[in-house]
């Protein structure tokens, strides 16, 4: 009676766990900002009084900040590519880099929150726009300092010689895909924030 | 000690499970008083604002602190020893996400001592389970009990998220050799499925809650219609997370019976292939029906026609799945076995409930219907009716291979048919009563408006479905001590988490299995006549 051939299911060449772990996590974030970004798109133009996003925004220290971060998704990159092929040194020093280049981001985003407090006097509970703005890129800077927070504590690592190229590299580049995430998501948030909600003029009452 | 510290996916998913019967009780209780209170015309047994907080309190507990944490508790439990692993993929993952879930839940139930509110302190959340905008609001919802809400939810939320990760990954890459995706239980892909669900609804609830709580804590506008909020944001947001959140609650006991029936039927399960294309598919349709709770909104015939339109097609897939156990069953050697009742019971309920959902999927008789009676009696159909027969269904069938120990099959039974009735007593006049157009949430009603009948028969049924799940307790203490003693495989079964010892080891298997056939444990029996022979 058993004249067809048993079928083996392929030895399974299951994915790492770590891999799938962190892009469901950044998949799961996605979502989250999505609710964000939507509520954004939903309220562009919807702010009756108060600061308005295109009397307040300027493009200017926005762009420095924005070439900082994105910059910083090749720089580690680099660093990556740096421990893949074994050089420790060149990790720190590329690894070095992306954290300066994402603290200036920080930095950069609370200097333009000063001017926009102090000189415009807008918070969240100004309008509607304040309410989005200050969500939304503040919760986008949360993200960042999470990223820098493990990029920064595998620069420690190192720096204290407890990464092993051989061993580790593959880990790192785990983490390192969720800065590539918070970088991909500030493309979004500036699109929505800088252009799409800049350039609305009319206001919807 | 040793299981507060475990990380063992055995250990978590029975804490889960017992926590959230617990749970389980607490939520009933609260039912119990209310369904009290409406047993007569203009009772005053309890006040308005007792009664608002009971219905708030009842309707969180059951969704985020009962059904979402034993059915995902039953993933952790199961999910590992049906595919043939050790452990869950991140294990001390999962341990962080069961003790977010207990501090969420503990933090909600807190706010009945710590919470202030209009009437000074020791106030529960009174809002509503869907907490609508803008009675969210600082004006409306004074004091911080709305806070405990928002709060003891999000960070329960943030457990389920870490869960259902985990389960994914644990599907993913942690499958023994031989089990390739079609080769899983049909159980391994609901929890799938509604892992990915889980990922989809509720980071959008997170969102909304936090910008909620930015409304309330730091005078953001978000919800505030008066200067340019919007509250219908609200209700969209909350309800993206809503409708998912039923196929969270539904697809696990779904799972449940596709693995009880087909053993006591003594039939391979029918359709597989189908089974898994339905289960994907009402996953995906279920992100596009959210706005069927929302037709007396006013969204204008463009929207009420696609989401009627796609909340119809959703009973697609589900029908085929109907069908499905149907065919499973015709022509068994069918056992009446506890597990076999509830789940036969699960389908029948279900079904009613789901024609129910067609009927309220149809605006026109939603608007006549919507917000009465007739919304509770339906959703409790399914979710009751459904997803709690399921779990019962589900610690039956599993209860042996945990502890070692069957349950009492007499007092199962005993369980069931006082459940069933009294199941049927309280829900089914409720459809009635809404009809007649008794609103849900009002604490009282006057005596003349045709209510009092169906509400006392409503309010019957209560101590009958008490009795039943007293008598579930004492099956259940009874039974851990002199329970009949099990055996690895009392149902005679086929999916591997039957081939371990019972209870499992802590490693689950003493050599990884290597499976062949989506029925491992029936090749191993039947050898002459395993499914691997038939591809």
């Amino acid at each position: 009676m058993t004249s067809l051939p048993v079928k083996h299911g392929r030895p399974s060449a299951a994915p790492s766990r770590g891999r799938v772990g962190m892009a469901l996590l950044i998949f799961m974030e996605s979502v989250f900002f999505s609710g964000f970004i939507v509520t954004y798109l939903f309220y562009i133009g919807r702010s009756a009084f108060g600061p308005q996003p295109r009397e307040v925004l300027e493009l200017g220290p926005v762009l420095l900040n924005s070439v900082c971060l994105l910059s910083s998704s090749v720089s580690v990159w680099l660093a990556v590519r740096a421990l893949r092929r074994g050089s420790v040194v060149l990790f720190r020093v590329w690894m070095g880099v992306t954290v300066l280049l994402g603290l200036e981001f920080l930095i950069g985003t609370g200097l333009e929150w000063r001017g926009l407090i102090v000189e415009h006097g807008l918070t969240m509970r100004t309008n509607v726009f304040g309410s989005n703005f200050y969500a939304l890129v503040g919760f986008h800077a949360f993200h960042v300092c999470v990223g820098l927070l493990l990029l920064g504590g595998s620069l420690v690592l190192s720096l204290t010689g407890r990464i092993d190229p051989a061993r580790d590299a593959e880990r790192v580049d785990v983490v390192t895909w969720y800065w590539h995430f918070v970088d991909v998501v500030w493309i979004l948030v500036f699109t929505v924030v800088y252009i799409l909600g800049r350039s609305a003029t009319e206001i919807i009452s | 000690m040793e299981w507060s510290c475990s990380v063992d996916h055995k250990k978590l998913g029975l804490m889960y499970i017992g926590c959230g019967m617990v749970f389980f009780l607490v939520g009933g209780l609260e039912a119990a008083f209310m369904r009290l209170q409406l047993a007569r015309a203009q009772s005053e047994f309890i006040d308005p604002e007792t009664f608002n907080q009971l219905f708030t309190m009842h309707g969180t507990t059951m969704v985020f602190l009962v059904g979402m944490p034993v059915l995902l508790g039953f993933g952790n439990y199961l999910i590992p020893l049906m595919i043939g692993a050790r452990d869950m993929a991140f294990p001390r993952l999962n341990a962080f996400g069961f003790w977010l879930f207990i501090f969420g839940g503990l933090l909600l139930y807190f706010s009945y001592l710590g919470a202030d509110g209009l009437y000074g302190a020791g106030v529960a959340p009174d809002v509503g389970w869907f907490a609508y905008a803008p009675l969210t609001s600082r004006t409306f919802s004074r004091g911080n009990p709305t806070d405990y809400w928002i709060l003891g939810i999000m960070i329960s939320g943030f457990g389920s998220m870490t869960t259902a990760i985990n389960l994914i990954a644990t599907l993913l890459c942690m499958r023994c050799p031989g089990m390739t995706l079609m080769r899983m239980p049909m159980l391994a892909w609901m929890m799938l499925v509604v892992g990915f669900l889980v990922l989809v609804a509720i980071p959008v609830l997170t969102a909304a809650q936090a910008m909620l709580l930015f409304d309330r804590q730091l005078g953001a506008h978000f919800f505030d219609p008066e200067v340019g909020g919007s509250a219908v944001l609200w209700q969209h947001l909350f309800w993206f997370f809503g409708h998912p959140e039923v196929y969270i609650l539904i697809l696990p006991a779904f799972g449940f019976v596709s693995e009880i029936m087909p053993v006591f039927s003594r039939k391979v399960i029918f359709g597989y292939p189908l089974m898994v294309a339905a289960t994907v598919g009402i996953g995906f349709i279920s992100l596009g029906v959210w706005a069927h709770h929302m037709f007396v909104v006013g969204l204008g015939p463009v929207l009420d026609s696609f989401f009627t339109a796609a909340t119809f097609l959703i009973s697609v897939p589900t029908g085929i799945k109907i069908f499905n156990w149907l065919g499973t069953m015709w022509g068994g050697r069918l056992r009446f076995d506890t597990p076999m009742l509830f789940v036969t019971g699960f389908v029948a309920m279900f079904i009613i409930g789901g024609l129910t959902g067609i009927m309220l999927a149809t605006v026109p008789l939603d608007w006549q219907l919507s917000d009465s009676y007739f919304v509770v009696g339906h959703f409790h159909y399914v979710l009751f009716g459904g997803t709690i027969f399921g779990i019962f269904g589900a610690i039956f069938y599993w209860f042996p291979k945990a502890t070692g120990r069957m349950l009492n099959e007499h007092l199962g039974k005993w369980t069931f048919w006082l459940l069933i009735i009294g199941f049927t007593l309280t829900f089914m006049p409720m459809h009635v009563s809404g009809a007649l157009g008794m609103p849900r949430r009002i604490y009282t009603y006057e005596a003349d408006r045709g209510f009092e009948i169906w509400n006392l028969i409503s309010s019957i049924g209560v101590p009958i479905q008490g009795l039943g799940v007293l008598i579930f307790l004492w099956n259940v203490v009874r039974s851990l001590r002199k329970g009949e003693i099990a055996g690895d495989d009392p149902w005679d079964a086929w999916t591997l988490e039957w081939g371990t010892s019972s209870p499992p080891p802590e490693w689950n298997f003493d050599r990884i299995p290597t499976v062949t056939s989506a029925r491992p444990l029936w090749d191993r029996k039947n050898p002459e006549d395993a499914d691997a022979h038939y591809g």
